[in-house]
This record gives structure tokens, sequence and C-alpha cells, in this order.
């Protein structure tokens, strides 16, 4: 085994991306995420690799589109108003069929907003976030350890279906230091880019990355099979972990930090004697509706929670089966005014004995 | 077993480094840990505070309401954190700077240590975080006083490892303090 | 003398947040003077920029509109296009008016919008905590130019007084400073010009200030203002780079 490091969620993030083979990182300060760039403009270079501190987070995107697009490994990194700025290069990448890691450490909004944990851009990441009708493979560690396994997995994954993938997480899992191991890239067959561009060698045909469609049915044809490849998606990498479901007659659902809470307030509703469980999606996109579909068929009532005034629990609710009683309980938090443990547990409580 | 200490004082008192010194010597122990300083505008004002919670299995909540052990070093935490203390928990304060005179901690153990005095004596005033760790292990017991002093190396950056062998004389006169 | 420190209306009378030796309290004061001379603090719109100097509306005692990091301009063309008889300014940081705003900058210039803009370039990224801007120096090390910035990777300095002055939309555009009484009175004289143009309808105007970040260049604010005169300056020369009016 290897040795425990006691890192940052925003640094393990940063050491994931260079174990999976990124070489290339593109992005512009803000908080709370700037020790992804820090880091990065520190080991890049010694890596052989390219560190750009673009002029604006549309560069950064954009510049993350033109390396992808070469086949190379990229990332990018940002929070809430640069995540917006990047929305028109992403849903340009994903016109363009391009894999790429977007790395979004969620703070408080709209506009300009504040530095703290909020979990307010779920709709953003999950609908997409730019025009067009798309989606991305969205993933939400609750830990360093997972801001570390899931950014690998977020390589892999947006290679293998050539839709960016976004690690997406808040300034409490950014910030926070965990004890992690250093595991080694997993072992993944990714399929072999051969729509890259790097040059037309002499035979070989034309490579173009573009996202104009404008053929007799092209469009419609890109579409549907964007469609199937995102159902693929749900069926083959939905994830998510479950704690002390099996007899739950209330299943706690959070995601993130909200989830790292709420796991401890879970724990005391079953000291004090509650069956409560907790399901907690791993993946955002695709949502694991099997999980809440299967757990709903044997338990009647759920209870979202969120750092918002509610988004996920509307895939939720599309998720249960109809019988199920969803409530749901939310924070946007202010500046220093997390939820507590405490706080969840009496909600867990209430709900439980409601 | 789970543990979780709460360290609140201004800045400059070192607690960023005390609890990063708790959680190395945790991870020393063989520990998960989760270390969550205060973040974005709790930090401004000039306060500065953090969670460590420690764990043979997971750690659970990096947020903590109520917090088992909170280690306070000057008056401001004090009148703004103290209260929040588990009933059974325990408060180890700065006593040179927080007056808790009068003050009504019900159920709760609170533990003076004369932080800054001590640290003076030791010469060092910069000592007063390390005081307050060696008080912590030597009142709790949940970390080892070999395991904090192996910890430092980790703590520390490099150029102030010199610094070493002053930390564990702080580090062993804090927890000296809360025998007996 | 005196005058020097007696509070300009226009200014709140408040603690600022800025660190000691910030040299944005100058500026502000310098901009604040200013509006007390020309009698307009009632009719002055600010707008603020995404920096350290976000907080405006805290030390100005003026309306203020928030804008997004680096759109200021746009934002202060639309406030100005649509109350042509209010005296409109933006004060922005070098990040977000040389990197992520050269566009919006460049073309309310270029347009020749009717507003004051007050720049300052303090060779860094205040408020994200020290990291590289476009007019962060060669070889300067900052936590994203950990290895000292590198022209060949991160280009040069860019000079914006010299480079706006190159439209034919601008005015007045100059380059002042703040790290001593003769460059504080010389800041104030071109301030105040700065704003005539806007008073009297004669364009666009830009002032550049540069400006001392002694937290993050690790240094004391002596020593951070001795930089803007040693290392700044040199570069980024003081003086007037444009002045359509001959004002
Ligand atoms: C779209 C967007 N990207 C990034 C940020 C983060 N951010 C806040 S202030 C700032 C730069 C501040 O530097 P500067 O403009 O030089 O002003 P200073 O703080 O030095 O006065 C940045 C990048 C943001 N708020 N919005
Ligand atoms: S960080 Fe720099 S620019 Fe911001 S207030 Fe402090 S000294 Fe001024």
């Amino acid at each position: 085994m290897s040795e425990k490091l006691f890192v940052k969620g925003n640094e393990a993030v940063a050491m994931a991306a260079i174990e999976a083979g990124c070489r290339y990182y593109f992005g512009y300060p803000i908080t709370p995420q700037s020790d992804i760039p820090e880091y990065l403009s520190r080991e890049l270079p010694r890596l052989g690799g390219e560190f750009i501190q673009a002029e604006s987070e549309i560069a950064s995107i954009n510049m993350l589109l033109g390396a992808s697009a070469t086949g190379v490994r990229c990332m990018t990194s940002s929070s809430g108003p640069g995540i917006s700025l990047k929305q028109e290069g992403i849903s340009y990448m994903a016109g363009s069929e391009l894999p790429g890691v977007i790395v979004d450490i969620m703070r408080q909004g709209p506009g300009l907003g504040g530095i703290d944990a909020s979990q307010a851009d779920y709709f953003q990441a999950t609908r997409g976030g730019g025009h067009g009708g798309y989606r991305i493979i969205v993933l939400a560690p609750n830990s360093v350890q997972e801001m570390y396994d899931l950014t690998m997995l977020a390589f892999d994954l947006s290679d293998i279906y050539r839709i960016p993938a976004m690690v997406l997480a808040d300034s409490v899992i950014g910030q926070m230091k965990e004890s992690i191991t250093a595991n080694p890239r997993p072992a993944v067959v990714v399929p072999e880019k051969t729509w890259a561009v790097r040059g037309r060698a002499e035979e070989a045909p034309q490579n173009v990355v573009k996202s104009l469609k404008l053929g007799d049915g092209e469009m419609e044809a890109f579409h549907w099979a964007l469609h199937a490849r995102y159902q693929e998606l749900g069926e083959k990498e939905s994830r998510w972990e479950e704690y002390l479901t099996d007899d739950a007659e209330l299943i706690v659902t959070a995601f993130g930090s909200t989830s790292r809470i709420a796991r401890t307030s879970v724990e005391a509703a079953r000291n004090a004697g509650f069956k409560v469980g907790l399901l907690r999606p791993i993946t955002l996109f695709p949502f694991p509706k099997q999980a809440y579909a299967a757990l709903s068929r044997k338990c009647k009532r759920f209870l979202v929670m969120e750092l918002s005034t509610g988004q996920m629990v509307d895939d939720v609710h599309l998720s249960v089966a109809r019988d199920v009683e969803v409530g749901f309980y939310g924070r946007p938090p202010g500046a220093g005014s997390l939820p507590t443990p405490e706080e969840l547990f009496e909600q867990i409580e209430k709900a439980y004995n409601n | 077993m789970r543990h979780d200490v709460f360290i609140a004082g201004y800045g400059g008192q070192g607690v960023l480094l005390a609890g990063n010194l708790l959680s190395y010597a945790a991870i020393h122990e063989d520990k998960n840990v989760s270390f969550f300083p205060a973040y974005g505008v709790e930090k401004r004002g000039g306060s500065a505070m953090c969670t460590v919670v420690f764990s043979d299995g997971d750690t659970g909540s990096p947020v903590v309401g109520h917090p088992s052990v909170s280690i306070i070093l000057n008056q401001l935490s004090f009148d703004k954190y103290a209260a929040k203390v588990r009933q059974g928990g325990i408060c180890i304060v700065n006593s040179t700077l927080v007056k808790c005179d009068g003050v009504d901690l019900p159920d709760v153990n609170l533990v003076q240590v004369p932080m800054n005095q001590l640290a003076l004596d030791l010469g060092d005033v910069r000592m007063v975080n390390m005081l307050a760790c060696g008080a912590y292990a030597g009142k709790t017991g949940a970390l080892a006083l070999p395991s904090l002093e192996e910890a430092l190396k980790k703590a520390l950056p490099e150029r102030n490892h010199r610094l070493i062998p002053a930390n564990i004389a702080a580090i062993r006169a804090g927890a000296a303090a809360v025998q007996g | 003398m005196k005058q020097v420190f007696s509070r300009p209306q226009s200014l709140k009378d408040v603690q600022t947040h800025f660190c000691p030796g910030c040299n944005h309290g100058t500026v502000h004061r310098l901009v604040a003077e200013a509006m007390d001379e020309f009698g307009i603090r009632g009719e002055t719109i600010g707008v603020a920029s995404v920096g350290c100097s976000v907080f405006l509306y805290s030390y100005f005692d003026v309306d203020v509109i928030e804008a997004p990091h680096g759109r200021a301009p746009a934002v202060a063309t639309g406030a100005k296009r649509a109350r042509p008889d209010r005296i409109v300014f933006t004060y922005q940081g070098d990040g977000d008016l040389a990197a992520i705003g050269t566009s919006e900058i460049i073309h309310a210039a270029n347009r020749g919008e009717a507003i004051t803009v007050i720049f300052v370039n303090n060779t860094t990224y205040g408020m994200t905590g020290g990291q590289m801007a476009p007019t962060t120096m060669v070889g300067q090390k900052t936590s994203t130019s950990p290895y000292g910035r590198d022209q060949h990777k991160d280009g040069y300095p860019i000079r914006m007084a010299e480079l706006l002055a190159q439209l034919e939309g601008v005015g007045f555009s100059a380059r002042v400073a703040v790290n001593s009484p003769k460059n504080v009175l010389q800041a104030k004289k071109m301030i105040k010009t700065a704003f005539r143009y806007q008073v009297e309808h004669k364009g666009f105007s830009f002032i550049e200030a540069l400006s001392a970040c002694p937290t993050n260049w690790g240094m004391n604010p002596l020593a951070a203002n001795e930089r803007v005169g040693s290392e700044m300056i040199p570069y980024f020369p003081l003086g007037v780079y444009r002045n359509t009016a001959n004002m």
C-alpha cells in the first residue's frame, strides 16, 4: 500500500490529473479553486507539460477545445462565474464530441455571489449548461480521496464516451484536507482517438473537429446518436453509494459535501433507533435512477438535502416510484453558515416521526 | 472511535498549524483524518479556526456543530464558540488571554491553561499552539505525545525543522500542564 | 499639506479593508478629490469591478453598479448611454481590465465612450491571492508563475496606457504613480484632467495608476513603494500618452 498523503481536495484533483496522464492545463484564477492552477503551474513544467493561465475562462475553455482536438488529455477548472463563461466552449466541445475534464468547485451565486460552499450549480452542470441540448458527465466527490479517484475516472469516461466530463465539488471538499492514498492510474481500455487532428498523413482521411451540421438529416442523426450514448452511460456508468439502506424506513439522499454531513446525521439517527439510510449519487449525470427506483420499491419516504433551495430534488422526484413521499431540506448557505450534522439530524427526526 | 476537535484563535496564533499537527499525528497513528479550515468570509476579521476529525473508520462530517473538544486561544473565540461545546465535552482555554470567570458551561469540563504565560516561560510566545496541542493530547489521550512529536516533521516546513526541539518542549509542557 | 489628509466629501468616513501600504486607498482619495473639485458627487455613477476594489460602494459616497469581472467598460457604456448627463467612471484592476476585460476596454475606448476609466496596475491579482497578471513583470514570481514570469510562454507585461493611446476614440490616456509625494501630486492633476474630459464632453479618458500590493508582493509597505519606483516605472513610464483636447 502506498503511503498516506495529507492534501487538500483541490490538490488531489491536480495530482490525479497528472497521474491520469494529463499534461495540459488551461485556467484562470478564481476562489475557491486557485490551488489547482497553482499546483499545476509548479508541476506541469517539470513534466514537460503546458500550464497556461489564460486571459479569461472563455479563452481557457477554448484552449481545452483546441488541445483536446489534437488527441491529448487536458483539463480546466473554475468556479461559478468562470464556469458560466465556459458554457459556450463546453457546448462546442459537446457538439464536436470532444473529451476534456472541467472541474467546478462551486461557490455561491448568482452573479458574484460569495466564495463559500454551495450546490446551486447542480442544474447548470447536469443539464448541460450551454445551448443546444447536450449533457456532460458529472461526477460528485464527497471526500478528498474521491476528488483524486473521480478525477481519474473523469478522464477515462470522457475519453471512452467522447463527452466532456465535469468534476463537481464545492469549497468544503476543495478546501478541506484529508488523508488519502494516491492510487495509481487504473488500467482502462480507452479507444484510440482516430478522430483527432494531428496533420494529415499521406492517404489518411481528413479529420475535422466541428459542431456545424448542415447536411440533410445530419443534425437529427447526431442528436439521436448522442441520446443513445447518454442511455448507455446511464446503464453502464451510474454510480452511487448506499449506507444502511437495507431495512430503512426513510432514505436520506444528498450528494457531495452535504452527503458527508448527512452521513453523520444518519448514523446519529440509527443510534437513536430510527431506521434511516443514506443514498448518495456519485454520478449526477448519469443520475443513478435505477438506485432510486429500486429503493423506492421498498422504502416509501425519501428526504433530499442540498445546499440550495432544491435542484437535485427534481431528479429524485423523476426517479422514485410514484407512491413515494419526497421531502426536502435545503439551505442556500450564507457566509459561514454550513448546516451541521446536528441540524440535519433534527430534520431527519422530524421527517421520520412525521 | 471518532474524535473531533475544534480550534479557534486569532490569525497569527498558529491555529491552522495546530490543526495540521493533530492531523499528521492522527495519520501517524493510522487514523483517517479530515481537516476543515474556516473558509471565506469567516476567515476575515482576523480570526482563524479549523475542525479536525479523526477515526479508525469513517470520519463522517467535516463540519461539526457541537464539538466534543474545543481549544480556544483568545477571548473573541471564547465568547463566540465556547457555548457550542457538546455536553460532557472538554473546553481547553488559553487562560492568559481568556477570562472565563463567571461563565457557566454546564456539563463541560473547562480546562484552563495559561498558554501565553507558559510559552513566555519557554522563551517563545509563538509556542502557544504547540502548548495547546500538548494540552489536548494530555487531557484527552486521543493522541499519543510521541505521535505529535513525530508529526512535527511533516507539519513544519523544512526550513523550520531546527525548531523541532523547542516545539517538542512546548508540547510536553502543554501536556504536563493538564496532568493531575 | 493639511488638505491632503482631510477626507474628501465624496469618500465615506469609514475604515477601508485594504492591507497596510496598499495604494488602492490613495487612488480612491485622489479620485474622490477630483469629484469634489468638480462638485459632481451627486451626479456620478461609479462602476465597480471584481478585485480588491469591489467594495467601491463602501467607500465612495456615490451610486455604484457592480460589474462582472472585466465587463465594467460595457456596463459603464450602458449606464452612460442611458444617462448621458451623468458622470460615469469605472475603477478596475489589472486582472480585470487587462486580462479578462481586454475586449470591453478596447471597444469602449474605440467607440470613444464618454466615460472615465481608472485602472490600477499592481502587477498581480490581489483579491484572489497573488496570481500572475498580464502586467506582471518578466521574472516576477507569483503563485501561478512560481519560476518567474517567462516572456516566451507568458508574454510580456502589457502597457495599457500606450496601447489605448493608439485608438482614435480616446481623448486622454496617462500613466501615473502614487509612490512619492511628487508623484501623488502629479497623479492628482492627471486624474482631475481625466474627469475634466468627461465634464467638458471631450471624450473617453483613461488613467493607469501604478500601485503597490505589499501583501502579494511579500514586501513591507516601504519596500513595495520602492519597487514601484525601481522596477515598475522604468518599464511602465509615467506620462501623458494622448491628450486630444490639450488639457
Ligand atoms: C469570471 C470571473 N473569473 C474570475 C473571478 C475571480 N476573481 C476575482 S477578483 C480577480 C482578479 C483581481 O485582480 P485585479 O483585477 O488585478 O485587481 P486587484 O485585486 O489586484 O485590485 C479574479 C480573477 C471572478 N470573480 N469572475
Ligand atoms: S491584496 Fe494587494 S491590492 Fe488587495 S488590498 Fe491587499 S495590498 Fe491592496
